[in-house]
């Protein structure tokens, strides 16, 4: 469905995203894991062109990206920001309707679609449709930047550590909301974190980036059971560790 | 007061007219250029640096600039071009100042997010930024507007009517019920204007198409307003006399003498174009902007034919003069007034007996004791340094002040002497002694009616009616008019038709 190319990503003299290649096949959920600055977002913007690969090639269905219009790419691919970036002028519907307004849909067919998709992401329509972004609650946003991701019917879905700054509880009840939402869908999608939990939790394979580089791919369990690289071992032992001191904690009484 | 409110239809429109096309045309070139600039790495730099010292030549100058500019490239040099030209110059920067600084100040985060979601480099700039920098470019667009209001007033030394022919006339003749009048109207069209753009603004932010409509209906009611009154102008098919006068109570009076002779003699519509500047008048006139204006041979002399510091005679210099204008300038010399309007030095009464002053030679040797204090082109004429180096002139200090004042501020021992002018009737009123300029450093100041090639060949009847101006005022009865004017309050054409009156024998 989705092939990366031996793909490059160069600033200055820097490789952010160093030769690297993997697939996404169809309605899969591929989760890229790392650190910051591994280079997970660069790739993820690579895939709808909001950063051109300085080499290497992307391909979707076998088209070669870089052969469409940018802008008509991206009608085909929902995403889902870091910053939400909701646009603060339109109501939530408008923010919603925006990609299928401009793909010309009639606005019947908008509304119906609209109050669809905020019922899909646990919103009820009829109260928030005409609110601005600001009147809403952080979780409310990334629920409403989901929706309009999913607006136009896309065939794949890129999300940018969408749930990043949420507290621990809401972030919870979102991811949940999303594994409902893609059972519902049957999406193929690109998750990018930095949580190995959310990794784990959300993802059907996880590909672990480090210094640009693919240091490795595979399932959840794989990834557990069969670390490839001291650094992947490391990553991986992290849950467990933050597990054992939680037990410590609560197993011993307090000085 | 009534006299003022009866001109107020015509300068208001007149001043509404100027500041709506220009203003239109503002936001006109500074919007697109604004949107440019912030797509350009080079053009923003650019675009905002030369509209930035565009802003930061005095409005006055900008207007004036244009007088030159407009006649060198052989289009309308006095009246409405000009003024519109300057204005919109003005008008650019803070749209787009605003423009730009709206643009770039919108997050990157929308900005992305507009890509993100499929919009072209078109729609993320009508969909996105615009809307999100809307609040700043109405700020720039609500500075442009009351700046615009304010500066149109000075259109009218270029020619071009305003509100500002209130200011300007009423601040000569010190008749400051005009200037109140004036000022009130531009503040008052200033509120209007300000209220409507905001109107619009916050109508568009809450949604409110009511009070958008309304906004909007009530712009285009006084553009449409203005479109007609202008189109009504152009086509006005009889084109009036026009008479020009610079910006001192005697051209206001005798700019009126003229017109209302000429009324009465050849029942021709008179137009009055007043308080131009002094080069500005004479540029009006071979541009055929005006047809008739007062001029004196010595500025004649001095300012276009580059005279030697020596002057010939009065006599002489009158011919070299009539002859220069017409082989130059197709200008005729319509007819000589019959008296001299010289820089006149002059002291208080009081100095003049005790120090025992009677020519400008007594005074050099206790210049240094004084303060001078002269209009505003004075020290930058060839007759100061002629004056100074003749006899040998040191004062304790130079000032430069408004000529209005000048008068008052000698008499109050502000300043001690002044170039004031030979004809002025506050040389009496004042008890202030002229001084003789015995060693002839300043050439005469005969005063003469000029008129343009056009109206010379075209209308007879015109030249005829100036010609009974020949002699027709000696210095004592031009004194005498401007001190009614100056200190008693009178309106320059309510003396110019008493002295037609006499003139023509009416009783």
């Amino acid at each position: 469905m989705i092939q990366l190319d031996h793909v490059c990503k160069q600033y200055g003299r820097q490789a952010v995203v160093d030769d690297l290649s993997l697939e996404v096949d169809a309605g899969e959920v591929l989760v890229l894991l790392g650190v910051s600055g591994c280079g997970k977002t660069t790739t993820l913007k690579m895939i709808n062109r909001l950063v051109e690969p300085t080499s290497g090639a992307v391909s979707i269905d076998g088209t070669d990206t870089s052969t469409l219009p940018p802008h008509e790419l991206r009608r085909r691919i929902g995403y889902a920001f870091q910053q939400v970036g909701l646009f603060p002028h339109m109501t939530v519907a408008e923010n919603v309707a925006v990609t299928p307004s401009l793909l010309g849909w009639a606005p019947a067919r908008i509304r119906t679609r609209t109050a669809e998709l905020l019922e899909l992401v646990e919103l009820e329509p009829d109260k928030v449709r005409d609110r601005r972004p600001n009147e809403l609650s952080g979780g409310q946003q990334q629920r409403v930047g989901v929706a309009r991701a999913l607006a136009a019917s896309p065939d794949v879905l890129l999300l940018d550590e969408p749930f990043g700054a949420l507290d621990p509880l809401t972030r919870e009840r979102l991811q949940e909301s999303f594994l409902h939402v893609r059972r519902e869908l049957g999406l193929t999608a690109v998750f990018v974190t930095h949580d190995m939990a959310e990794a784990l939790l959300l993802g059907d394979r996880v590909a672990v980036l480090h210094d640009g580089r693919l240091e490795q791919i595979g399932a959840p369990r794989d990834l557990l059971n069969r670390p490839g690289s001291p650094y992947v071992r490391e990553l991986m032992d992290t849950p467990r560790r933050h597990a054992a001191a939680v037990s410590r904690l609560s197993g011993e009484p307090t000085a | 007061m009534s006299e003022q409110l009866a001109l107020l239809p015509e300068y208001l429109t007149a001043h509404l007219q100027l500041t709506l096309v220009a203003l239109l045309l503002s936001a006109a070139t500074a919007l697109p250029l604004g949107i440019a600039a912030t797509r350009s790495r080079w053009l923003e730099p650019v675009a905002l640096g030369l509209a930035g010292v565009i802003q930061t030549v005095p409005g006055l100058a900008l207007l004036a600039l244009m007088v030159p500019l407009l006649a060198a490239a052989d289009l309308q040099s006095i009246g409405f071009l000009p003024a519109i030209c300057g204005l919109t110059l003005y008008g650019v920067f803070p749209i787009l100042r605003n423009t730009v600084t709206g643009i770039s100040g919108v997050s990157p985060v929308y900005k992305e997010a507009a890509r993100g979601v499929g919009m072209t480099p078109r729609q993320q700039l009508v969909r996105v930024e615009l809307p999100l920098a809307m609040p700043v470019i109405v700020a720039g667009l609500r500075t442009a507007t009351v700046w615009l209001v304010g500066i149109t007033t000075l259109s009218t030394p270029v020619g071009a009517t305003s509100l500002g022919n209130y200011i300007f006339s009423g601040l000569q003749i010190r008749n400051y019920t005009a200037v109140v009048v004036g000022c009130v109207a531009a503040g008052g069209l200033a509120l209007l204007l300000d209220g409507l753009v905001r109107a619009v603004e916050d109508g568009l932010v809450r949604r409110r198409r009511p009070q958008v409509a309304v906004a909007l209906a009530i712009a285009a009611l006084l553009y449409g307003y203005a479109g007609v009154t202008l189109a009504a102008r152009w086509s006005d098919a009889e084109r009036p006399v026009v008479v020009g006068s610079k910006t001192f109570t005697e051209q206001y009076v005798l700019s009126a003498v003229i017109a209302d002779l000429i009324g009465r003699e050849t029942g021709r519509r008179t137009t009055l174009v007043q308080s131009l500047g002094s080069t500005v008048a004479f540029d009006a006139l071979t541009a055929g902007e005006i047809d008739i204006y007062v001029d004196y041979t010595g500025t004649v002399w001095v300012n276009h034919m580059e005279g030697g510091a020596t002057f010939p005679d009065r006599a002489v210099l009158t011919g070299q003069v009539r002859r220069f204008l017409r082989d130059r300038h197709g200008v005729t010399l319509a007819s000589m007034l019959g008296f001299e309007n010289t820089y006149a030095v002059s002291v208080r009464g009081a100095d003049g007996e005790r120090l025992g002053l009677r020519t400008i030679s007594d005074l050099a040797p206790v210049a240094r004791r004084f303060v001078f204090g002269a209009d505003y082109e004075f020290f930058a004429r060839p007759e100061w340094p002629s004056v100074r180096d003749a006899y040998g002139l040191a004062f304790r200090e130079l000032r430069t002040m408004d000529p209005s004042l000048m008068y008052q501020a000698v008499a109050a021992g502000e300043v001690d002497v002044i170039s004031g002018y030979g004809t002025d009737g506050r040389i009496d009123a004042f008890g202030l002694q002229a001084l003789e300029d015995d060693r002839h450093a300043v050439p005469p100041y005969d005063a003469v009616v000029l008129a343009g090639a056009r109206l010379a060949r075209e209308a007879p009847d015109v030249m005829a009616a100036l010609g009974r101006l020949d002699g027709a005022i000696d210095t004592d009865r031009m004194r005498a008019m401007n001190f009614e004017v100056d200190e008693q309050g009178a309106d320059p054409s309510a003396v110019a038709a008493r002295f037609v009156d006499s003139l023509l024998g009416v009783r």
